[in-house]
């Protein structure tokens, strides 16, 4: 089936078979090989991307069900001259990452979140849910939590437990 | 994994959708948020050879509260009300508490952005959040296909793990819940190893008190039994009585006796599960009691 998709800001014609998902279609088709696939079940979130603004799993989506939607992947989320989103430098700052396999997941579903609300970054709980979402193997979480917490502008510390 | 090739429609009204259905019911299965459904065709679990895709139908996402002419009022939910919908309470009262409850316990954030409660009806996963709270409200459930139209009680609907009331060619196009009183207390609990993957048990509260004195309570169990159920003898025992906390322990060591035949998956002996939902009940019962004095 053809259709066109949004990709980070610049306009692709596919033609995919409709068991195509949108994170394979993003490797294979569109080349966007930061996207990764992990266990796709929808369990690890290395394949989150943004789907019209919304953070979403890129291997439970049929890429013919985003025709004529804006998808955002983590090579579109550095400025277009390079500089690196708050995101990207902070996670680099708080060594949020190690092996990086779960990071352009982790990058695209706190940068949805932080776009529709920064105050997550400041409330333990939301944050706690919404880190939940995806498998880190390396950091143990508490790192990835700083770094959200830093890029929100909210300090790279912990809140107070409780 | 990949899914097996299939042929895919996007339908373009709720007509449409049922004439692509009936056109091979045994084939065909509806596309809404897919997020059992993709996971199960990337395992090849299930290899519908078509996809009707209804997110391209407008007005199927109708989520609103509608007086019924007889017995009270009604939360109306249609086919494209994702999971999130109901993160934040979609009432005032006690029924918006109760399922914003439910949903912060339903996978993460990315499923409930496309996830569907009427797919998770149909998925029917023996402790999905939606059907216990289905069973547990008794929400009416709506089925349609180019034959006609059927109401099913949620109890009636879901016959067992991953086994619906849905003939081939139908679809689920409506969940009603009842708007429940003020005065009633609500809790929802499970009991899960992770944060990932489904309950292994879970207990949903429903207490409605009059002058001191329990006048409705409902105690739906997910993981007793091969489907959502209610408790009615650990029910009985609250009904007619002020909620004490005697008559808490009494009620909840009676929901035990509920456990029959529980899913196998995951893994829990009944004696475990029964230990468990006693004390999940316990503490459900007293957090419902304890969410109605908050409120009054």
């Amino acid at each position: 089936m053809r259709i066109t998709l949004t990709v980070n800001g610049e306009e692709r014609r596919l033609d995919v078979e409709p068991r195509r998902t949108l994170a394979d279609a993003l490797r294979e088709d569109c080349g966007l090989t930061g996207t990764h696939l992990g266990c796709e079940h929808g369990a690890c979130g290395a394949c989150t991307v943004q789907v019209d603004g919304t953070a979403v799993r890129g291997c439970l989506l049929f890429a013919v069900q985003c025709d004529g939607s804006t998808v955002r992947t983590v090579e579109g989320l550095a400025a277009a001259d390079g500089t690196p989103h708050p995101l990207q430098t902070a996670f680099s700052h708080e060594h949020a990452l190690q092996c990086g396999f779960c990071s352009p997941g982790f990058l695209m579903l706190t940068a949805a979140a932080l776009d529709e609300d920064p105050a997550v970054a400041d409330d333990p709980d939301r944050l706690r849910e919404l880190l939940a979402s995806n498998l880190c193997r390396c950091t143990g979480y508490a790192a990835i939590r700083r770094a959200v917490r830093r890029a929100a502008g909210s300090g790279g510390t912990e809140p107070p437990a409780g | 994994m990949k899914p097996a090739a299939f042929a895919y429609t996007a339908a373009s009204t709720l007509e449409d959708a049922l004439r692509e259905l009936a056109a091979a019911p045994e084939e065909s299965h509806v596309l809404a948020g897919g997020q059992s459904l993709v996971l199960e065709m990337n395992h090849r679990a299930v290899r519908p050879t078509r996809l009707v895709d209804i997110n391209t139908v407008p007005h199927l996402g109708l989520l609103q509260t509608d007086d019924a002419p007889d017995d009270g009022a009604r939360l109306r939910v249609g086919p494209l009300v994702r999971h999130r919908a109901f993160e934040q309470p979609v009432d005032e009262g006690p029924l918006g508490r109760l399922l914003a409850l439910a949903a912060h316990c339903l996978a993460h954030p990315p499923i409930r952005a496309r996830g569907t409660m009427l797919g998770s009806l149909a998925y029917a996963h023996p402790t999905a959040e939606w059907p216990t709270l289905a069973v547990t409200l008794g929400a009416e459930l709506d089925l349609r296909s180019v034959l006609g139209h059927r109401t099913l009680a949620a109890e009636e609907f879901l016959a067992g793990p991953f086994t619906t009331a849905l003939a081939p060619g139908e679809m689920l196009t409506e969940a009603r819940f009842p708007v429940l009183p003020s005065a009633t207390g609500v809790a929802f609990l499970e009991h899960r190893p992770t944060a990932a993957g489904f309950a292994v048990l879970s207990v949903a509260v429903a207490l409605r008190v009059a002058d001191g004195t329990v006048v409705d309570a409902r105690i739906g169990l997910a993981g007793a039994a091969p489907r959502p159920v209610r408790a009615p003898a650990a029910e009985g025992l609250l009904t007619g009585r002020p909620p004490t906390d005697e008559a808490i322990t009494e009620a909840a060591a009676a929901s035990a006796e509920t456990v029959a035949d529980p899913p196998a998956d995951p893994p829990a002996g009944i004696p475990f599960r029964q230990h468990a939902v006693r004390v999940l009940t316990q503490r459900a019962l007293h957090r419902a009691r304890d969410d109605l004095t908050e409120r009054t």
